[in-house]
């Protein structure tokens, strides 16, 4: 077997009405939020109240009016609540980075080698529990040695012993005797297969787990028989995080909340300084920065910063991340105070110990490139161009820019032409070619002798073309274009191009304007 | 060394007084323009190019390109998204065909969301000593590109030796910390010539602390830089008919001397 891993399973069953509770106070009458299944209304779920009344989930809603008057009922809002799961995973992320979802009411909590650091087990899981009951949720959780076998336990221990306040812990080694005594419910797998199982006579999950897997797989599927294993402690399941895994990460806990700029300022710095130890002792340098600053009322706020090349010195990663900072267009508010700042280096990629260059181009590219980062932090890193040329002789295909950190420092650029010719190809194109009227030509196939564009009149001196540009072959009916290089009167040199050709019917083609030669 | 040589070489001293100490002159190609200009454009000063039309800003650009040459670094051209909206976006094929010899990659185009941005990407790119040339492109006359701001462009840029083109389209002349101001606008091609030529501009030189203005025809050529096409044309011996006029009239010092001068003597 693998290295233990340690997860612990979260549920939050009555999270539709704990949501409206926290929001808007308990109302008077016991709180149930409505549902449609089978176009009916039926109870998608009800507060602790309703439910020693005799309410049950599923329950059709007339059943319960019926049974109880009043009933205060509000509509499912599903979306909501998957925001709110949402903001408690990531309130999660205080305790370990590798959180997932397990919609519409539960979590998953990788805690491998993170539990000794709130002292143990029992005290972490008592610590989350306590912490999401103080702020009003009804919860219920489980740490196991897999996903499957902790989330069981959370949703269908009923042992009164075991729920009492702390959760349930299994240790290593004994999913398989923990889960045994739990109905068949647990697997949570469709209706067909329960009816199967019970049909044979299974009721718990030891009296399926019991059974030969083979014997199992053909009747009810292998990924049954997978998620049978997985709960039993036997097979592992791969966790979905929310987030990227930071390769690396150094946090700062506060017992006090910090809000002033120059404590937050000091704790990244000094987060910067040990995670620059951590890369330069794995040999690596980080491409992508993070950081998390876990606000005391909940509120988690992120920042990402990239780096053209691996960068471990702290002050280059902690004025990134400045710059980052000040860029933001709703500063950081500390609120109540930060309990939690955290860097994270989301991307890592081995480097050569760092070595001062005694090639000064080495130098200078190193120092263009951190300008390049900065300005990508600053005003975003697709506000910072450069351009690859692609194999195309479309001219707005000719070139895509991408964001300069992601470019090839070194490339060059394509030359289409000789070296002492006058340029053929504008510096400037428009983005969309814009259409000319009152076209004057000589001949249908003549440059124009003048245009208007752009409330202008321009008188054409000279022109040069036409140089015809059409689509690639294999695009069946692209336009055909004429080009010209024209100057005007004035001096001014555009780039026009004649949509199509001219045809019988008398309508011409249109002309268009496409790009402002130097 | 008569009177009127003296005053001039006092007048010049006094202008160039409390100015930073010289760097290399990047020489433009055209040999009257390179004269005025003392051997050419400094790097690490505040160059204005009023845009007068279409032209203006090809002309900003093909200074920009001659003074990245002379770098060694990238091109930084920091504009606004209007900018490239109005007046086109970079296209960097046509670029590299004005310079084939230009060895420092494609430009970095960075595009901010106004001007305040710009200013701000500005003075981070002229704090980096191993950048080309900054192409600074500015659209009419905003508030906040005043005097102060002109002139804390002109210092980093001191500071760092950096080439700075501030480009201005659509503005009219206002006070600033500027080295030189060019108004640039294109110019026809030769009435003669039927084939497709290099690009031509009529520009002038309309302010220059250390004194000499003028107005210039210059062409364009892909291999050497500027050069004035007229004198290309002309036997040799016939002088251009364009006006060359002095800051000061009465004094003509030729700048380069002047400058040779006072470098002999710091040195």
């Amino acid at each position: 077997m693998l290295q233990q891993r340690r997860i612990m399973a979260l549920w939050l069953p009555r999270l539709p009405t704990d949501r409206l509770i926290r929001k808007s106070g308990a109302p008077e009458a016991p709180l149930v939020v409505s549902g449609r299944a089978n176009n009916a209304l039926i109870i998608h779920a009800l507060e602790a109240r309703a439910e020693k009344l005799g309410l049950y989930r599923g329950q059709p809603l007339a059943n319960a009016h019926a049974m109880v008057q009043p009933l205060n009922v509000v509509p499912a809002d599903e979306k909501a609540d998957a925001a709110l799961l949402e903001n408690i995973a990531d309130w999660c992320d205080r305790f370990t980075p590798l959180v997932s979802l397990d919609a519409p009411d539960g979590l998953y909590l990788d805690i491998t080698g993170a539990a000794h650091l709130f002292g143990g087990d029992q005290a972490m899981l008592k610590d989350v529990l306590a912490k999401l009951s103080a702020q009003g949720f009804a919860v219920r959780g489980a740490i196991a040695g897999t996903s499957w076998a902790a989330r069981a336990l959370a949703r269908h221990q009923t042992n009164a012993l075991a729920r009492g306040g702390s959760g349930f812990i299994v240790p290593p080694g004994g999913e398989a005797e923990a889960v045994a005594s739990l109905p068949i419910t647990a697997f949570d797998c469709d209706a067909k297969i329960l009816r199967a199982l019970s049909h044979a006579g299974l009721k718990t999950v030891g009296q399926v787990a019991a059974r030969q897997s083979s014997e199992l797989a053909e009747r009810l599927g292998i990924q049954f028989v997978r998620r049978l294993l997985v709960m039993l402690g036997q097979a592992e399941e791969p966790l979905a995080p929310r987030r990227p895994l930071p390769d690396l990460m150094a946090e700062q806990r506060f017992a006090d909340p910090v809000t002033s700029r120059e404590a937050i300022a000091s704790t990244l710095l000094a987060l910067a300084q040990s995670l620059g130890g951590l890369l330069e002792r794995q040999g690596q340098g980080a491409r992508m920065l993070g950081a998390a600053f876990f606000r005391a009322d909940g509120k988690v706020d992120r920042i990402a910063v990239r780096a053209g090349a691996p960068v471990r010195d702290p002050t280059i990663m902690l004025r990134l991340l400045n710059q980052k900072l000040d860029a933001l267009a709703d500063p950081l508010d500390p609120g109540f105070g930060f309990d939690l700042v955290r860097l994270e280096a989301l991307l890592a990629e081995t480097t050569s110990p760092a070595t001062v260059s005694f090639d000064a181009n080495e130098n200078a590219r190193r120092q263009v490139r951190f300008l390049i980062d900065r300005l990508s932090a600053r005003f975003g890193e697709h506000r910072v161009l450069r351009f690859v040329p692609q194999d195309t002789h479309i001219p707005e295909a000719a070139a895509v820019a991408v964001p300069a950190q992601d470019s090839d420092f070194d490339a060059t650029w394509p030359r289409h032409q000789r070296p002492d010719d006058p340029p053929r190809r504008p510096c400037r194109l428009l983005e969309k070619p814009e259409e000319i009227h009152h076209v004057m030509a000589d001949t249908p196939d003549a440059p124009p002798v003048r245009f208007r564009w752009r409330q202008c009149l321009h008188h054409v001196a000279r022109a040069e073309g036409p140089e015809r540009i059409v689509l690639e072959w294999w695009s069946k009916d692209g336009p055909t274009r004429d080009y010209f290089r024209v100057e005007t009167r004035e001096g001014q040199r555009f780039w026009l191009y004649r949509d199509g050709l001219y045809r019988r019917n008398g309508l011409g083609p249109r002309w268009y304007l496409q790009g402002i030669f130097a | 060394m008569n009177k009127s040589a003296k005053i001039a070489e006092l007048r010049h001293a006094l202008a160039r007084y409390g100015l930073p100490p010289d760097r290399p002159a990047v020489p433009l190609g055209e040999p009257r323009a390179d004269a005025v200009l003392g051997g050419g454009l400094r790097r690490g000063a505040l160059h204005e190019v009023f845009a007068q039309g279409w032209g203006g800003g090809g002309f900003a650009l093909l200074l920009a390109l001659r003074l990245t040459a002379a770098g060694g670094g990238p091109l930084f051209w920091v504009r606004s998204d209007y900018a490239a909206l109005e007046y086109g976006a970079a296209a960097p094929e046509g670029i590299a065909a004005l310079m084939p010899s230009l060895d420092a990659g494609p430009p970095v185009v960075v595009r901010v969301a106004g001007g305040a941005d710009a200013l701000a990407a500005a003075a981070d790119i002229l704090a980096c000593p191993h950048v080309g040339c900054l192409l600074l492109e500015m659209e009419g006359n905003p508030r906040l590109l005043d005097l102060t701001a002109s002139r804390r462009l002109a210092l980093a840029a001191e500071e760092s030796g950096v080439g700075l083109i501030l480009l201005r389209e659509g503005a009219h002349q206002d006070p600033s910390a500027a080295h030189t101001r060019w108004l640039a606008r294109a110019a026809p091609s030769r009435a003669d010539d039927d084939d497709w030529g290099n690009p031509r501009f009529a520009v002038e030189l309309v302010r220059h602390r250390l004194g000499g203005l003028g107005n210039f025809l210059m062409e364009w050529d892909p291999q050497t830089g500027f050069v004035d096409p007229l004198r290309l044309r002309l036997p040799v011996g016939r002088l251009a008919p364009s006006v060359v006029s002095f800051g000061a009239p009465g004094c003509a010092p030729h700048p380069s001397d002047a400058l040779m001068r006072m470098r002999g003597r710091r040195a």
